[in-house]
């Protein structure tokens, strides 16, 4: 395999994240004989997201826990970590990048991993406060511990109810911290899902202590000098000791742009993760790719888009055979319920919840667009995430009726429509 | 301390120590290939799906009703399958050998 790209000497990896540290190892499994360096700004040995906002917040396990790979790994298969270095710019025409401290590498191969990094808006006081936290990184979680822990009241105050904020809620919860959530819209998790799993998760979460409030738009952030007030438009205001952001990511997509490549919600790349430049290609959070089962753009944000990107973009690479790419797929941890999600639910236009008996507890929602399903969420219900998993990728027409009713055993065989 | 035996798919029988922790993060730790573990360990996505030496059963132990289900369905799955996330090294596991399933 070196022999067809043995004149490529160079892969240069920005982001060692998920995405990034997955394409360097998958680059060397598929023959890559060059050198392979990533850089990255996070100091820490690369490690997995996840945790952060459950078991590394609550503190049950280590970030060493999540190591993405042992350091003997890297090298073992001669992969360059550079961490604690930005990259400033990109030049495509002499193939280099280059860093903060004035240094510069030369790519035969640039990929673009470059992640997101959380929205904060524009609200008065919200900006370069102390005591303001977000999640995205180690430090993060580490900085919310240290000043929970500093805090005689435990006040903590989360802005948005999507799945980062509700995680942490539960987690700050577990902590014995005093938790309450703003959310902007009606309801929880809206951009996300239905009412019905909205009122589910509401519900649960006022029932562990978690104190949410819906339509409350923050519009100030006051510091007083032994805590902050948090003001929404509608004159209510909410005393808190932390305030946790939580209401999603920007892409990273600013290097790019500046070195003219297409950027849209995220850098544009083909189904086979390349931009317009032959050589740079873009993966995880930060790419927005045409995905050829859904027939559209989009960008998701998780594990498995990174590490599918990575697999595809590294058979390119390498002049492999390209896999399809897969149903995208998403978990939420949160107390002890299991949410799973297989696909996408935007386009739906009918809606099946199918409650199953005897646990309140267990239950799934299922998405259509006309009579092809789209995407299920799945309440502790593995079956109905595997069922709905085999049903999409197989696009098997399915009896609707026979869904909606608990009594008929959820089977593929019985779910079939005939 | 246990000896753990795992089998790629291209038949490299790889034996590791080990004292805690899953028998997926072992094999991470080590570069066993086909052994991702994408959802850290959690039960949620089957990319560490193996399958246990029919003679090694009753070491592996029983799995979970939510194990059995998200195995149920995969074109890969027999009734040796389990993911290897969910079991626990041990004494106990020592001498168990593992073959890394093909991904559905």
């Amino acid at each position: 395999m070196g022999a067809k790209n043995s004149h490529l000497n160079s892969c240069v990896i920005i982001g060692a994240n998920q995405a990034g540290v997955s394409i360097a190892f998958a680059l060397r499994e598929k023959g890559w004989k060059g050198d392979i360096t990533l850089f990255d700004m996070d100091p820490e040995l690369p490690y997995y997201r996840p945790p952060l906002s459950k078991s590394v917040l609550i503190g049950s396990e280590s970030l060493g826990d999540h190591a993405l790979k042992p350091i003997h790994l890297y090298k073992k298969e001669n992969i360059t970590l550079k961490l604690g270095h930005k990259v400033t710019s990109i030049d495509r025409i002499s193939k280099q990048i280059f860093l903060d401290n004035g240094s510069f590498y030369k790519y035969d191969i640039l990929v673009l991993a470059m992640g997101g990094r959380p929205i904060i808006p524009n609200i008065p006081g919200l900006k370069n406060s102390e005591s303001i936290f977000t999640i995205r990184t180690s430090r993060d979680t580490i900085a919310i511990r240290n000043t929970l822990d500093k805090s005689e009241k435990r006040r903590a105050l989360i802005i948005g109810a999507g799945y980062i904020g509700l995680e942490t809620a539960a987690s700050l919860i577990k902590l014995k911290a005093n938790v309450t959530v703003l959310e902007k819209e009606e309801r929880v998790l809206s951009r996300v899902t239905a009412p019905h799993l909205s009122n589910f998760y509401e519900f649960l979460h006022k029932r562990n202590g978690v104190e949410i409030f819906t339509n409350k738009e923050v519009i100030e952030v006051r510091s007083n000098s032994s805590d902050k007030e948090v003001i929404c438009s509608d004159g209510s205001s909410y005393f808190a000791d932390l305030i946790i952001v939580g209401i999603g990511i920007h892409a990273n997509k600013e290097l790019a742009e500046e070195t003219g490549l297409e950027v849209k919600n995220g850098v544009v790349v083909n189904d086979e993760a390349r931009t317009i430049d032959k050589n740079v290609f873009a993966i995880g959070d930060c790419a927005f790719q045409y995905h050829s089962f859904y027939r559209r753009y989009v960008r998701l944000e998780s594990i498995q888009n990174a590490n599918d990107q990575a697999e595809i973009a590294a058979s390119v690479i390498c002049k492999q055979e390209v896999s399809n790419h897969s149903i995208p797929w998403f978990w939420s941890d949160q107390y002890d319920v299991k949410l799973q999600i297989i696909g996408l639910s935007e386009g739906a236009n009918d809606i099946i919840i199918r409650q199953e008996n005897n646990n309140k507890k267990k239950f799934s929602i299922w998405y259509f667009q006309d009579n092809k399903l789209l995407a299920v969420q799945a309440v502790n219900d593995m079956k109905a995430y595997v069922i709905g998993t085999k049903f999409i990728k197989e696009n098997t027409p399915l009896d609707k009726s026979k869904l909606r009713d608990p009594d008929v055993e959820l089977k593929p065989t019985n779910l079939k429509f005939m | 301390m246990a000896k753990i035996n795992y089998v790629t798919l291209d038949n490299k029988k790889i034996t590791l120590e080990g004292n805690s922790g899953s028998l997926m993060k072992l094999a991470k730790d080590n570069g066993v290939k086909g052994i991702d573990g994408e959802c850290g360990g959690v039960c949620s996505c089957a990319t560490c799906h193996v399958h246990v030496n029919p003679e090694h059963m009753d070491k592996a132990g029983e799995a979970s009703e939510f194990e059995k289900d998200l195995l149920e369905l995969n074109d890969h799955s027999n009734e040796y399958s389990r993911l290897c996330c969910q079991i626990q090294i041990s004494d106990d596991l020592d001498g168990i050998e593992l073959k890394v399933a093909e991904r559905d």
